[in-house]
């Protein structure tokens, strides 16, 4: 493929070389990689402000915080299921900041770090997997971050869709950086299996849609190892459908901001579909109701804790000279935030029987009407019921 | 033959202003109801497998992509579930998008965005976001072709909670019954009759519309009302004329819409009658022929004077297609099951 079919300068080289190591910016002692291979990004990295590092490790230490809570409301008994992102708060974090306010965000379940920089309240998640709703948020009041999607996949077409749109109607390549817009979507190893995410790159690739594909490889879809859904590296199949795709050091918030970065930019821009898969690691279980020793070693485990994220940027900081107070005030906002969530949770009521029929269809709707005016007269041949 | 349906609708329309109607075949009124829908709401768009250029393999979107322009009739990849969720993702992006499926039996690669997605993101969105979604299903048999194309799968869809299942039986139907199902907020599955895409009937252009959920007496009698939707329901116009000649005095229900249903008129129709024959394409098990069955049993019990009655295609795969005839349900089986209705 010509870098004019690309467009935007971007150098093929860079992408869809099956010799290229995954780009990292920071190693895991957190060193600012100086090289050929880092040279394009090292830019984008430097005009980052203080603030803005900042706030990449507070999004991370946040997450983690909320997530460990959480784990533990469900050991409690207060949820009924939890997924865990521990281990991914850097694909996540660094992607989710490189996307602008008009853009769309499309996730699979485990984004809570995605969901957090996009302004979800933790306790909306919770409501999900305590079994309150099905939703939890209005995705035009949590700056497009959408709903979950939990059958594998499906999301990467709605996204797909959803770009088609935006590209019908103009929103990209217009030069306009608070219009021109990019849709993104996350989804796992697992999912590259499914029929929908290879439809949704085969429609992204046809109509060449301003949306980048931002896989996170965590290595395992529940017990099934990245090698039984492939035999290629997962990022090569974005080069089969003709997406010029990058794979990334998951762990890195540095990389994973600045390819993304690149990536929405050169699809807001009229680029086409991109992908992205960073090389990550599930350290928790897949869910609450799993049990990762039954098919994965502890020198697994270990190998891939040593290249911890929130450790690695945290290094990356203090070597800026960030002081220890700084750390410390982090850590104190994720206990006020996990203690929140707590007392949040334990408050949340049970949603009323008429939920469940409000929103089934936009329009009235007969079956609906009479099944609903049943249960509550039902309900109401009981009497008083507290 | 005369064809009954044709001539029942045009006498049961209100006389219309001369120049407001017009004679066409249900695919062309079809074609002419997305145009205006296309007209009236940029918002509409359609997408499908050779809609655009070619124009439907059954032109129904013929000439609409010269009209509108390919950003608005758009030739997707062949993937039906592709078709589906990226719809979806249209709706959200507050489009009306338009889906062909290209036939019945081509439905299943789509099936899980359809019940999955589609037929729960208004839920899942607890009123944020409408889906305003309708998929076009060309559907069962009659037309002599391969393992596939002569599928009838309403009930998989009727099933579904979120979803509006509809099916036009004449042109005039179709043209102001697929408007009524892009206007609408919500998923609608248009299962379209494809063995009545070419005969021809009056439409009217001028008149007040079609609502997209009431069943309609299509022909008035009292001894036994019967009732289908989509090509069924010339086959039970038939039915009633034959057994008119033998003294026998049938009522005709078209259902026009199968999910909700809509039984106030034929809740009617089995009052005054007190025996019901059900007819369709699908097979019988669990179908929605069976619901109806069920309802009106509960709702009419004892204005019925005979079981309702249930006439269907058989529990078998639809036969290859020299067998179709002996698998859908003609006038003689309708007969057949009106004569045991009169028999209680």
């Amino acid at each position: 493929m010509s870098s004019d079919a690309m467009g935007h300068g971007v150098r093929p080289t860079a992408e869809s070389d099956p010799g290229a190591a995954p780009v990292q910016l920071l190693d895991t002692a957190g060193v600012l990689q100086v090289s050929d291979a880092t040279a394009e990004f090292l830019p984008v990295i430097e005009a980052l402000s203080d603030d803005t590092l900042r706030s990449f490790h507070r999004d991370m230490v946040l997450t983690r915080r909320f997530d460990d809570e959480a784990g533990n409301l469900q050991r409690q008994g207060q949820l009924a299921l939890w997924v865990p992102s521990h281990g991914q708060e850097a694909a996540q974090v660094g992607s989710a900041r490189a996307t602008r306010p008009q853009d769309h965000l499309f996730p699979s379940y485990r984004e809570h770090a995605v969901g957090m920089v996009r302004g979800i309240d933790p306790v909306d998640v919770v409501r999900l997997l305590r079994g309150n709703t099905h939703g939890g948020w209005d995705p035009a009041e949590r700056q497009n971050f959408h709903l979950y999607t939990l059958v594998i996949g499906s999301q990467t077409l709605h996204a797909t869709g959803y770009a088609m749109g935006v590209a019908i109607d103009g929103d990209y390549a217009t030069g306009d950086p608070e219009r021109d817009t990019a849709v993104i979507t996350y989804f796992g190893d697992g999912a590259t299996s499914q029929g929908d995410v290879n439809e949704a790159f085969i429609f992204a690739a046809s109509f060449q849609t301003p949306q980048v594909f931002f896989l996170q490889n965590n290595q395992w879809a529940i017990s099934v190892p990245v090698a039984t859904q492939s035999r290629t590296p997962l990022y090569l199949r974005g080069t089969g459908f003709g997406i010029p795709s990058t794979q990334i050091d998951g762990n890195d918030v540095l990389a994973s901001y600045a390819v993304t970065l690149r990536d929405m930019d050169a699809a807001r821009a009229g680029g086409g579909p991109r992908f992205i898969e960073a090389m990550t690691y599930r350290i928790g279980a897949h869910t609450t109701s799993d049990d990762p020793t039954k098919y994965r070693t502890d020198d697994e485990l270990q190998s891939w804790v040593a290249r911890d994220p929130i450790v690695r940027f945290e290094l990356f900081l203090r070597s800026r000279g960030e002081s220890d107070a700084f750390f410390a005030s982090i850590e104190e906002e994720a206990n006020d935030l996990a203690e929140d969530v707590r007392k949040r949770t334990l408050a949340l009521e049970k949603p009323d029987n008429d939920s469940m029929f409000r929103h089934v269809y936009s329009e009235r709707h007969p079956r609906i009407d009479e099944q609903r005016e049943w249960l509550s007269n039902y309900e109401s041949s009981f009497g008083e019921t507290s | 033959m005369t064809d009954a349906t044709q001539t029942l609708a045009a006498e049961t329309l209100a006389t219309p202003a001369a120049s407001a109607l017009e004679t066409m075949p249900l695919g062309r009124a079809l074609n002419a109801g997305l145009r205006k829908a296309m007209q009236d709401d940029p918002r509409v768009l359609l997408l499908g497998e050779d809609i655009a250029t070619l124009g439907g393999v059954f032109r129904v979107t013929e000439g609409l992509k010269a009209e509108f322009g390919v950003k608005r009739v758009i030739d997707t990849p062949l993937a039906e579930s592709g078709i589906v969720g990226a719809s979806i993702g249209l709706a959200m992006r507050g489009f009306r998008p338009v889906a062909e499926i290209q036939f019945d039996g081509f439905i299943f690669p789509g099936f899980d965005q359809i019940t999955s997605q589609l037929a729960k993101l208004t839920a899942r969105h607890e009123g944020s976001q409408a889906f305003p979604v309708v998929i076009r299903v060309p559907y069962g048999g009659h037309i002599g072709a391969v393992e596939h194309h002569q599928e009838s799968p309403e009930a998989y869809f009727a099933h579904t909670p979120g979803l509006r299942l509809v099916s036009p039986s004449t042109p005039h139907d179709a043209y102001w019954m697929i408007q009524e199902a892009i206007k609408s907020d919500d998923p609608i599955m248009f299962f379209e009759p494809k063995s009545r895409y070419w005969p021809k009937g009056p439409v009217d252009f001028a008149s007040a519309g079609v609502p997209l959920h009431a069943s309609r007496v299509v022909r008035v009698g009292t001894e036994v009302t019967v009732v289908g939707h989509g090509a069924m329901v010339s086959v039970l116009l038939q039915a009633a004329e034959i057994a008119a000649e033998e003294g026998i005095s049938i009522e005709v229900v078209d259902l026009r819409s199968l999910s909700p249903v809509d039984y106030g008129p034929l809740l009617e129709s089995v009052r005054k009658t007190g025996r019901l024959v059900v007819a369709q394409e699908a097979p019988q098990n669990v179908s929605v022929g069976s619901e109806i069955a069920a309802t009106v049993t509960e709702k009419a019990f004892y204005s019925l004077e005979a079981p309702v009655l249930r006439v269907s295609g058989y529990d078998t795969p639809f036969p290859p297609a020299k067998l179709e005839s002996v698998f859908l349900p003609d006038a003689d089986r309708v007969l057949e099951a009106v004569d045991r209705a009169l028999a209680y």
